[in-house]
């Protein structure tokens, strides 16, 4: 028998374009004088305690891939590309060029159609990856060096509500699991979205001016809060359960069922998240966790 | 009667006109009806083509594209199966920023975005390559913004309108929109299209016989109750209808042309044209009240704090409105 394929990590990897616009990568044309440090060493930890080496690839699920009928998946081996962010382009253009693993897309979208979901592979050439599938792959793995699996959010939120998007995305999560472990591929996944999710509406004359940076408002800092608690504490079924409170709440963007997708992906882990970082950017509130399958990761040692 | 804006224009903002007509005949006759609507603009004959498309969300005000000749493949996030979209447009930069200029004096968050790449989202490629293939005539296309409502979204059609009549150019101001919005969530064949459900259809039905009766301003004043009746809630309200008798006028004195309504993959897609006429149903009893200068949002979240440090609210704002 071949062998099985596993889920190393999962991180909750969240894609305000800020975060690219602070680092000054060479692939982003806009500049800037840094900022949101917290975040950015945040990913930074996290990416140095991934196992790259075992790693095959990379699957993501993006709130910024909005497909309104179905879940989508790209189906082109090679994209190359600018991505300029629609709600802050002065801060997010970016010359991207990524490899998909067209293999392992074909066999999530085999296995959702399976369990009766809508599902549809992308392929046409021409198209633009999203910002969000980007900005958390380019953090959470700089290199480029990892194919990707990229896979779009049914908005079954905004068409039914978060009940029906939570058993739609716990859905795709067995089917996802499911394909990879037949897939003999060991990955890395992402939920790229933030926590709550209330943006400022304005912004000062320097985006990174960290002295204007805040929460948009305390009730959105103490649901976060609540989230993060639940992750730290291994309660991830409990998480889950509360997601449509805490959506609504917080006005969060787990909306897109990105979250609920990944936890269910992993089987509701019960051990601890490592939390790399919380912080806000321009108001709304990301948090950098990462789920280690690894026993002998530091942050399970200590809850032993 | 308003001479600056010599037509007003809805049109739908999914693909499938543009790409594939021929699948589905009610697709064809929306394409026909933005072939018809073209007419209606060649005689018109604006200086300028202004696009308000609700399918480009700005969170940071509103935004204004202001690139002179913005060049593209597009492919659409949902429809990319139907195939790529080249396109290259004239932009009315000077426009652009007259706009951005008069939304900051009446209070607005607003700026221009001039960017190569900037993804222009599909229903403003779709309307313009329709409507002005062979960019006979200038454009700019504005954003709509997701947290705005009412207040904020008239005093954005009044910027439009004060930045017209300052450069001298007269416009066909075009609403990039669906009557009801939701889509099938299963995919479908084309023949198999239809209205989602028979309340949007019914809904749907009785805008258009308002609008073919050039009753902009009543539509408008629906705009809440539409948001409630056929709208997935995607964004704080339904506010092109708002945007649109702003800037064209709040009344009901117009000539209205349907010239096609279909099923859009589950959407209300619809072609009407409405034109500034001394006839039209007249003046009717309004609700809601006229906005001039937009005072800034109220932080709901984040407490009352703000209102004290804003200017205070006129006597026709919403605010007021709000507290009576």
């Amino acid at each position: 028998m071949s062998k099985k394929g596993r889920i190393v990590a999962g991180a909750l990897a969240p894609h305000p374009p800020h975060l690219i616009y602070a680092e000054n990568p060479p692939q982003n044309e806009a500049k800037s004088e840094g900022g949101w440090e917290m975040l950015r060493w945040g990913y930074e930890r996290l990416h140095r305690e991934l196992p790259w080496d075992e790693i095959d690839a990379i699957i993501v699920h993006s709130p910024h891939w909005q497909t309104y009928v179905g879940t989508h998946l790209l189906g082109v081996p090679h994209f190359k590309g600018k991505s300029v962010d629609p709600i802050f382009p002065h801060l997010f253009r970016y010359n991207y060029e990524l490899d998909v693993d067209v293999e392992l897309s074909k066999a999530i979208h085999d296995a959702g159609k399976e369990a009766g979901l809508q599902m549809k592979m992308m392929t046409n050439p021409d198209y633009r990856v999203d910002y969000g599938t980007i900005i958390s792959c380019h953090l959470a793995n700089p290199k480029w060096n990892k194919p990707i699996v990229a896979i779009s959010s049914e908005r079954s939120n905004a068409y039914y509500n978060v009940d029906v998007m939570q058993e739609r995305a716990r859905a795709l999560g067995e089917a996802t699991r499911k394909a990879v472990e037949a897939s003999g591929k060991n990955v890395l996944l992402l939920s790229s979205n933030s926590l709550s999710h209330r943006h400022f509406v304005t912004e000062g004359e320097l985006p990174e001016d960290m002295s204007k940076e805040h929460i948009t408002s305390h009730m959105l800092y103490l649901w976060d809060m609540e989230l993060i608690k639940m992750m730290k504490a291994g309660r991830t079924r409990e998480m889950i359960d509360v997601m449509p409170e805490f959506t609504a709440n917080a006005i969060a963007e787990t909306d897109a069922g990105s979250l609920t997708w990944m936890m269910s992906t992993m089987g509701y882990p019960t051990y601890p998240a490592e939390v790399y970082a919380y912080g806000s950017i321009i108001g709304t509130g990301n948090a950098i966790v990462g789920w280690h399958e690894d026993p002998n990761h530091p942050v399970r040692k200590v809850a032993q | 009667m308003n001479d600056t804006i010599v037509k007003g224009l809805i049109v739908p903002g999914l693909p499938q006109p543009l790409l594939c007509p021929e699948k589905n005949e009610g697709w064809q006759q929306l394409h026909d009806g933005f072939i018809a609507a073209r007419k209606e603009i060649e005689a018109a004959d604006p200086d300028v083509l202004v696009i308000y498309s609700t399918m480009w969300p700005s969170i940071l005000g509103h935004q204004v594209q202001a690139l002179p000749q913005p060049e593209w493949v597009h492919v659409d996030e949902l429809f990319h199966d139907l195939g790529s979209i080249h396109y290259k447009f004239d932009i009315d930069a000077e426009l652009a920023e007259g706009v951005v200029e008069a939304g900051k004096a009446r209070g607005l968050q607003i700026r221009t975005t001039a960017y190569h790449g900037f993804p222009i989202d599909t229903g403003s490629v779709v309307a313009l390559k329709l409507l002005n293939p062979d960019n006979e005539r200038k454009a700019i296309i504005l954003s709509s913004n997701v947290y705005s409502d009412r207040a904020e979204t008239i005093v954005y059609g009044k910027a439009l309108l004060d930045a017209l009549k300052a450069q001298g150019k007269t416009a066909a101001v075009i609403s990039v929109m669906t009557l009801s919005n939701r889509l099938h969530t299963e995919f479908i064949e084309p023949e198999d299209d239809h209205i989602h459900s028979a309340k949007d259809d019914e809904w749907n039905r009785k805008l258009l016989e308002f609008l073919a009766e050039g009753r902009l301003e009543d539509c408008a004043q629906l705009s809440r109750n539409i948001q409630k009746q056929i709208r997935v809630h995607k964004v704080v309200n339904f506010k092109s209808l708002w945007w649109m008798s702003a800037v064209m006028g709040a009344h009901n004195r117009y000539e209205g042309e349907v010239y096609a309504y279909a099923p859009l993959y589950g959407t209300g897609g619809a072609v009407v044209s409405l034109t500034p006429s001394e006839v039209g149903a007249g003046e009717r009893e309004f609700d809601e009240a006229d906005v001039e200068v937009y005072t800034g949002e109220r932080n709901v979240l984040a407490g009352t704090k703000t209102r004290s440090e804003g200017p205070a609210p006129g006597p026709g704002s919403d605010v007021e409105e709000t507290l009576t």
